[in-house]
């Protein structure tokens, strides 16, 4: 056989050299592929000693293999292996072997027969266990030929018997990877050959070697997930491992029970002490609380995780993991828990003062008392205050799970989150906080428990305080004191922290709109009106009479008698209100009170149509223009910005679409006043200043191009094809006027070449969309692209200008959704007077905190930007992590910036402001637009690094007050 | 010592010829000779050191330590004492302390002199966590990290093939700044577990963390003071850690005081062996060390008169003498201000008479001192309750428990539960008792490799 082989290997050997002659002439490339191989051979034979031989073997792993040649380096491999005493060496020759196969697009099929051979004449374990790891490679590769598996596994099963844990670990691995998992539909004899698999594996969990054991259940796990319907008769081998010493032994044994406890939920299985029966899934839930005391915190960590999960156990068995029986002496205790709500339903303050408050009251039966609770008894509460962090965020989610699924677990689960909001870890806390979130349809917060939850109101991290904002807007509080409560302390709040001024507002909002009855009978006493006198007027101004008043108003909005109590400044300070923070201050409608409600309420009822309509007719009455004199075509479209303008700013849910065709209309303006210029026709030189007009109204529709593409979330194709029209049209603009500035003529030859190939692929892109295109400046400069490649520039550019003239205006089809980019620096503020101060050379860093809305991607393409007064501009790239995605279109942008300049004589400011960045290669509609000169000469970008063309800033700038000291010597 | 009783720790084990002491405390509740052990017990009239292989002390508390200069300096003991690093350096402080207020406060004579503690220390030797030392060719000991206090362990004892785990005290659920007792699967013969809280299970910590955060918060808003009387050491520090992070995070402003003297010498061993404390301070101590207190600052005599909020951490915890009680004089008859009892009070003190109701006090030379500052209790105690002790036994699955430390009718309960819950035997022997356990002992035998092998083939085989 061997000898078979080695001339095998000799042919192959020589063929390859053969070639490598033949091609020497032709391909220099493919010289170096085989040999490869032959220098392999070279040095294998060369080496003297084992350490030699695997110094060779290493470097030639290093470098990749081609596929054509991995054949014949397995042959040689192979050779060297039968002739190589070393185990060490052959362990490495195995592993190659199984590093070969793996190669893309080479079948292994021709070598398993090969390595199998080798299998049954090894002694060594390592090198053994390393065949088998091979065998496992070539396997998962043939995932089409069971005959090969079948063989595989009958070579794994026969080594199952080996004295070395590591061979039978790979058997194992082996045999679940590649073991049948064919339903019993399938052929008798491979049904029965599955079975055999699981109870062959089943045999192992009795290993010796934990590693073993460990392996023969992942095996099973990885049956289970290739779709081989476990047995139930693994359920109580698996629960005697839960037992084991060893802690991997245990975690996995806890996955297995879980994925049985799934697929035989409602089985039976006896208790073994008593004679009872309880259903599979509650046993397997009671044995996996159990693992939430166990030794190791990673079993701890995958319990917990695991509990979540497990939503069919039945509900008696739910509430005991938060059952804790409390006892002090011998004599049963209540939990603070249970005391603090005897004393809120017996409608009594916790006085805490006395000693005996927790003292205990009857005595307990001895007998009675089970100090190992018998299954799921506490397992929460052992989770929740256990030692890892890990693992009491695991139980935070178990139990937010459970929680989602059982309205009554919810409600009993309460205490017990409101807990974790004081953990030590501040992930935790946050993540308790979301977790009520989650959960705070199901439950109505006692006053105890509100007040706790507001306490945490206080806390320095904001990342808690917005969580526990959202949380408010969405919990149901029970009592009218409770909103009471809450309103001051988010007023509290306030204070300490103005900076928390928007998202407190917000929940004061829900807050109102979802507590309406709660709300009114506190409503005089929030706004301090008294029956007999008038009250001074509140200053409008105070962000915390504004948050008063927000809750008040939302409050009114389903409570109609509530505006009765108002007094009359409440009603002009509702006007302003409505019209300055509409996002926070429903509609109302205030009876009597014609003077205010005639002038809101109309526009209540019914403003989303009115408003929309006039976007529409406007937008009609512009693209019919064409029959208007030049003039008045201007002035319409002057008025027509305008109005869309102001639209955008009165209704928010507009401001994009407004916002959007305003600008659309800006470029055509600006286009047809570059082009309506009279003294087009006169020599250029003359008139520079209509030409520097010109060129600048084309810069900025490129600008503003680019700006419709990639700031508006929403943007579709044919919104797309249009923007890259009137950039194109731009682009033909320049021309015309670089054409008639510049002397000379090979410039332009340039130029005319590329804006000809710019306008070819507009053509390959949007050839789709070229019909609906009728008559624009595209269709007709395609009808003449025959005539233009061929003519000289000069004259190109006078066919350019009078197709420009003549082309119609687009219509711009206005997409379903429209976003506008938008970003708010919230920090820093630029309002401080003291400059940051730092020594020049050193840096500082300078926190930048912003929300971003209807940002796509926004790792990508948003950066900040620092403007130094010498006129140096820093682009820095955020880290991913820094952005934070609160909710839906909006991103939250938290970040350090790093500042350093040389020293000052004085503090002076520097900017701050956000940018997006962009890449017309990257663009929806995938145009490929190749970099042109124009934009790089005509635009003013920053360097262009990794994939950014351009910027464009979408934030208001922030001054910073900054002041470098020179270093002190 | 620790039959059925609380204090006094010192247990004696022979375990296959060799002979183990385990703790060596004091009591506090006498001060005659009982004390301390009698050590004349061990030996009649040998050398302790020829009798003892080795000394173990599980932590620093007096009462499993208060009698170890005695025992080595005055009774005579040469041999090697164990303990660990953080026990090693906080010992000696103690020691000294207690010896200060026995000799010169008083005013007894025969008692051990500071040149004995520093004697005495340098016979001891300190371990590391899970660090197996070799006493002798076969005794080996091993150390597991038992919570409680800082540097407190728990020890293996282990000769050939028989084992002891001695837990010392400890504490299974963690709190603050330590973590929870471990200790892996090591099936000793007994396991000697302390049972203070034999017939108790507590509530969770959250809860009594998050009351004594909520009323310390309230009356420094009011604008009150809050006292707090605590030991130097164990508490102390958790409290501190507790108020530091909460006045951290709630961007708080109210000073926090601790007195000085002894507190800031042990605060300085916290800071050093971080190693032993809980995951939230190791993780976080790279940026910042949790005992390098931001807000608590050292107290000074004066302060007391200092107008406006401010928490203040006084020794000693029961408010008999000393710094406590002076403050506790001044702002008594205020009642804006409170005064937070973290722990048991004696009977006798006037942190008990306060605790139980009393409101009018009367001190030395006869004044009335009348209480109208908000008192409050609060159990901050890191032993470990009956399902604690029940997790630990669960853990190291001995097959015998014997109960020290602990009251005789609370662990007959906890005897019987062990029992019926294991089927392991349960001692609870009293002071001066010997209980024998036997073992099977468990005889090596040489045997070729590979007639091993061979067996091992022909046993596997299907």
């Amino acid at each position: 056989m061997a000898a078979h082989l080695k001339k095998r290997v000799y042919e192959e050997f020589t063929k390859v050299v053969q070639q490598q002659h033949e091609d020497l002439s032709t391909k220099k490339l493919r010289l170096t592929k085989p040999s490869k191989s032959a220098a392999l051979h070279v040095d294998l034979c060369k080496a003297t000693s084992p350490a030699d031989a695997l110094q060779y073997l290493l470097q030639f792993a290093r470098k990749p293999v081609e596929v054509e040649s991995v054949e014949g380096v397995v042959r040689i491999l192979l050779e060297h292996y039968y002739k190589e005493n070393d185990a060490s060496v052959r362990l490495k020759i195995a592993s190659l072997l199984g590093l070969l196969s793996k190669t893309a697009g080479f079948s292994p099929d021709c070598i398993m027969d090969d390595a199998i051979n080798t299998l049954q004449n090894e002694k060594s374990h390592q090198v053994l266990a390393q065949l088998l790891d091979t065998l496992l490679v070539i396997g998962t590769k043939l995932p089409e030929n069971p005959s090969v598996r079948m063989r595989l596994v009958e070579v794994a099963c026969k080594h199952l018997t080996d004295s070395s844990h590591g061979v039978r670990n790979k058997c194992l691995q082996l045999i679940g990877c590649l073991g049948p998992v064919e339903k019993g539909v399938a052929k008798e004899a491979e049904s029965q050959a599955a079975k055999d698999v699981q109870k062959i594996i089943g045999d192992h969990f009795n290993d010796q070697d934990p590693r073993v054991r460990t392996a023969a259940i992942k095996a099973m796990l990885q049956l289970h997930e290739r779709g081989l319907k476990l047995h139930q008769a693994i359920y109580s081998q698996a629960c005697k491992l839960l037992a084991d010493d060893y802690e991997q032994v245990r975690s996995a044994a806890v996955q297995l029970i879980w994925v049985l406890s799934q697929l035989y939920p409602e089985s039976i299985v006896p208790i073994p002490s008593s004679n009872e029966e309880i259903r599979l899934v509650d046993d397997a839930f009671g044995k996996i609380c159990h693992m939430v005391s166990d030794g190791s915190w990673v079993v701890r960590v995958q319990a917990a995780k695991l509990l979540g999960s497990m939503q069919q156990v039945s509900s008696h068995f739910l509430e005991q993991t938060l059952d804790k029986k409390l006892m002090s002496d011998l004599r049963r205790k209540r939990t603070a828990h249970e005391r603090a709500k005897e004393l809120y339903s017996s409608g009594e303050f916790s006085s805490g003062r006395k000693w005996g408050d927790d003292a205990p009251k009857e005595e307990i039966d001895t007998g009675a008392v089970n100090l190992i609770e018998s299954g799921a008894c506490g397992a929460f509460v052992h989770g929740l205050e256990d030692e890892m962090y890990e693992v009491r965020i695991a139980a935070v989610e178990a139990l937010c799970m459970l929680a989602q699924s059982s309205p009554s677990f919810a409600e009993k689960c309460l205490d017990f989150l409101v807990d974790m909001f004081n953990d030590e870890i501040e992930e935790v806390r946050l993540q308790s906080i979301h977790t009520m979130r989650k959960i705070s349809n199901n439950i109505t917060l006692r006053e105890d428990q509100l007040d706790t939850v507001l306490a945490v109101l206080e806390d320095s991290s904001r990342d808690i305080r917005e969580a526990l904002h959202e949380l408010l807007c969405c919990t149901n509080v029970s009592t009218k004191e409770g909103i009471h409560l809450a309103l001051v302390e988010l007023l509290k709040n306030l204070t300490k922290y103005p900076t928390d001024r928007e998202s407190i507002w917000k929940c004061l909002k829900f807050l109102g709109s979802r507590h309406p009855t709660l709300v009114l009978p506190l409503v005089p006493e929030l706004l301090s009106t008294h029956p007999f006198f008038d009250t001074p007027e509140p200053d409008m101004d105070d962000p915390a009479y504004i948050a008063v008043l927000v809750l008040i108003f939302n409050a009114a909005k389903s409570c109609p008698t509530m505006p009765a109590l108002f007094s009359d400044h409440t009603f002009r300070h509702y006007a302003y209100l409505r019209d300055s923070l509409s996002h926070l201050v429903p509609p109302l409608r205030l009876p009597g009170r014609k003077l205010v409600s005639s002038a809101v309420s109309p526009s209540i009822t019914s403003h989303e149509d009115p408003s929309q309509q006039f976007l529409h007719q406007s937008l009609e009455r512009v693209y019919n223009f064409q029959h208007l004199d030049p003039q008045g075509i201007q002035e319409l479209l002057e008025f027509t910005i305008r109005d869309l303008q102001r639209l955008g700013e009165l209704q928010s849910e507009l401001a994009g679409m407004a916002d959007f065709t305003a600008t659309y209309l800006q470029c055509q303006l600006l286009l047809i006043k570059a082009l309506q210029e009279k003294l087009w026709n006169v020599a250029a030189p003359l008139y520079l200043k209509q030409n520097a007009l010109a060129s600048a109204a084309a810069k900025q529709i490129l600008e503003e191009t680019y700006k419709m593409e990639f700031m508006y979330s929403g943007v579709e194709s044919r919104q797309v094809v249009i923007i890259h029209h009137m950039r194109l049209q731009a682009k033909a603009l320049q021309l015309i006027v670089t054409a008639r500035t510049t002397r000379g003529v090979e410039p332009l030859f340039g130029m005319c070449e590329k804006f000809l190939q710019e306008v070819d692929s507009f053509q390959r892109c949007f050839i789709s969309e070229l019909p609906h295109m009728q008559g624009s400046f595209v269709d007709k400069l395609l009808d003449l692209m025959p005539r233009l490649v061929t003519s000289k520039p000069s004259e190109v550019v006078k066919i350019l200008q009078t197709t420009l003239r003549q082309s119609t205006f687009l219509h711009l089809p206005l997409p379903e959704q429209l976003h506008r980019a938008t970003a708010n620096i919230i920090e820093p503020t630029g309002e401080s007077d003291n400059p940051l101060r730092f020594t020049s050379g050193l840096v500082v860093a300078l926190d930048v905190d912003a929300t971003l809305e209807h940002v796509q991607d926004p790792q990508g393409t948003v950066k900040v930007q620092v403007l130094y007064p010498d006129g140096q501009a820093q682009l820095i790239h955020p880290k991913p992590a820094d952005f934070r995605n609160p909710g839906p279109g909006r991103h939250r942008l938290i970040t350090q910036v790093y500042l350093s300049h040389t020293a000052w004589t004085e503090p002076c400011q520097i900017e701050v402001r956000l940018l997006l960045a962009y890449n017309s290669n990257k663009s929806k509609a995938s145009t490929r637009i190749p970099k042109s000169t124009w934009s790089e000469s005509l635009e003013a970008l920053p360097p262009s690094e990794n994939g950014i063309e351009g910027t464009i800033p979408f934030s208001k700038p922030v001054k910073v007050y900054i002041m470098p000291k020179p270093a002190r010597r | 010592g620790a039959g059925q009783d609380v204090g006094r720790s010192c247990i004696l084990v022979s375990i296959a010829g060799k002979n183990v002491m385990l703790d060596c405390g004091m009591h506090m509740g006498y001060n005659d000779d009982r004390r301390f052990p009698d050590f004349s017990y061990i030996t009649q009239n040998g050398r302790l050191t020829d009798f003892l292989d080795c000394v173990i002390i599980s932590h620093f508390h007096l009462d499993h330590c208060g009698a170890l200069p005695y025992f080595s300096e005055m009774v005579g003991y040469d041999g090697p004492i164990y303990m660990t690093h953080p026990t090693k350096a906080i010992c000696p402080i103690l020691l000294e302390d207690y010896r200060k207020i026995t000799v010169d406060k008083k005013g007894e004579t025969n008692f051990f002199t500071s040149q004995m503690i520093k004697d005495c220390m340098k016979k001891v030797v300190a371990v590391h966590l899970h660090q197996t030392v070799q006493v002798d060719e076969e005794l080996e000991i091993k150390a597991y990290y038992a919570g409680h206090v800082l540097g407190a362990a728990m020890f293996q004892i282990k000769v050939g093939c028989e084992s002891v785990v001695y837990t010392g005290d400890y504490n299974m659920t963690p709190d603050r700044h330590l973590g929870a007792a471990w200790i892996d699967k090591c099936r000793p013969d007994l396991l000697i577990s302390e049972s203070t809280y034999a017939t108790t299970i507590r509530d969770s910590k959250r809860c009594r963390e998050r009351d004594f955060l909520k009323k310390v918060h309230e009356t420094v808003e009011r604008g009150g003071k809050v006292l707090i009387p605590v030991f130097a050491l164990g508490r102390a520090q958790e409290l501190c850690i507790l108020l530091e992070t909460f006045w951290e995070r709630m961007n708080l402003k109210a000073p926090i005081y601790f007195s000085t003297g002894l507190t800031e010498k042990a605060n300085h061993y916290y800071k050093l062996f971080i190693t032993w404390t809980n995951q939230k301070i190791r993780k976080t101590f790279v940026q910042r060390n949790m005992f390098e207190f931001k807000h608590i600052k050292a107290f000074d005599r004066a302060f007391a008169d200092n107008p406006g909020p401010m928490v203040v951490f006084a020794t000693p915890g029961m408010l008999h003498a000393g710094q406590s009680l002076q403050i506790f004089r001044k702002w008594a008859g205020n009642e804006k201000n409170m005064v937070i009892m973290p722990g048991y009070c004696v009977q006798g003190t006037v942190g008990h008479k306060i605790l139980s109701g009393q409101r009018k006090l009367e001190m030395e030379g006869r004044q009335i001192l009348e209480v109208k500052m908000q008192v409050e209790y609060m159990s901050f105690s890191a032993h470990a309750d009956a399902k604690g002790i029940m997790q630990l036994i669960r853990q190291a699955e001995p097959r015998n428990v014997l109960l020290v430390h602990g009251e005789a009718k609370k662990m007959e309960f906890l005897k019987q539960k062990i029992e019926q819950e294991f089927h392991v035997s349960c001692y609870m022997p009293a002071n001066g008792e010997t209980t024998t356990i036997l073992t099977n002992p468990c005889i090596p035998v040489d045997i070729s490799l590979g007639l091993l092998k061979r067996e091992a083939a022909i046993g596997d085989a299907p």
